[in-house]
């Protein structure tokens, strides 16, 4: 006879949590810079018209930094709301929809993002 | 087989609000409302790309009433997801984890987070000169 407990035991969970737990901070980490920059600059930046707009984004400097906060930003809320889902959605169909549509959603509005980016800073 | 009958931990509404329980939800609403200021970002960046008349209509919607609430929402989001991230990643060295501690970290926090949010705000007003 086996216990719950000692059929489990040893396998591990098969899933990749320190290395998703590790891709969490190292998000978060570059994103502590990222995010003064960012506040800073914006506020800086309050009520200026386009061309203002377009000669900020194109400088090189900004659009480097900006990539960097797109795709740390995007990837950071990708792993967050990993966690999210699977602490709250417990019926497999509906959580793996879940983390699909989150993995979908964040690829492409990140991606829209920084191709709206480069179109700025390459002009049109 | 019949499990034994351990004692479970009692149900969440039982629980006496404290600072930390309160912070701890707090961290992840605004990560999920920061998800939606991502959402706004890429509006913002595609409304530049598409051209002055699409960044005018953002810039109606964004400096509405209800335009400026959100943002204003995304800037205290941002600020305090920021300072209570630092948090955490302070308590995963090991440090500052005692009780004392996370209280002292956690009311400097919230200070923080709304002094920084309305100096921003300020900053803002006074690059267009209202204020
Ligand atoms: C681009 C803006 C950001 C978004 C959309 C975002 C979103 C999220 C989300 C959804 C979570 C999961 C929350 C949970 O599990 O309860 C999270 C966790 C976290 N975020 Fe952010 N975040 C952002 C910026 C930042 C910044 C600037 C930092 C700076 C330190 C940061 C640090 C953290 C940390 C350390 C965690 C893990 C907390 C834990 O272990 O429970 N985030 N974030």
């Amino acid at each position: 006879m086996r216990t719950d407990l000692g059929k489990v035991r040893g396998l591990g969970s098969a899933k990749g949590g320190t290395s998703h737990w590790w891709a969490q901070r190292v998000t978060a980490i570059g994103l502590v810079p990222l995010t003064v920059w960012f506040i800073v600059s914006l506020a800086a930046l309050t009520g200026a018209d386009h061309p203002t707009m377009v000669a900020w984004i194109s400088n090189p400097f900004v659009t480097v930094l900006l990539s960097l906060f797109i795709i740390s930003g995007f990837y950071h809320l990708k792993l967050g709301g990993q966690v999210i889902i699977e602490d709250y959605v417990h019926q497999d169909g509906v959580k793996l929809v879940s983390l699909l549509l989150l993995k979908f959603a964040t690829l492409a509005v990140g991606l829209a993002s920084f191709v709206a980016l480069l179109k700025i800073s390459f002009g049109s | 087989m019949t499990r034994p009958t351990r004692p479970l931990s009692p149900h969440l509404g039982i629980y006496k609000w404290q600072l930390h329980m309160a912070m701890s939800i707090l961290h992840r609403s605004t990560g999920v409302f920061l998800g939606l200021g991502l959402l706004a970002m890429a509006w913002w960046l595609m409304s530049i790309a598409q051209g002055p008349d699409a960044y005018s209509e953002f810039i109606t919607y964004a400096s509405s009433l209800f335009g400026r609430l959100v943002l204003f929402g995304f800037t205290y989001s941002l600020i305090y997801h920021f300072l209570n991230g630092l948090r955490h990643l302070l308590w995963d060295t090991g440090r500052g984890l005692d009780v004392e501690s996370v209280r002292k970290s956690g009311m400097l926090t919230m200070l923080l987070s709304v002094l920084l949010t309305v100096a921003v705000w300020v900053y803002g007003y006074s690059v267009i000169g209202k204020f």
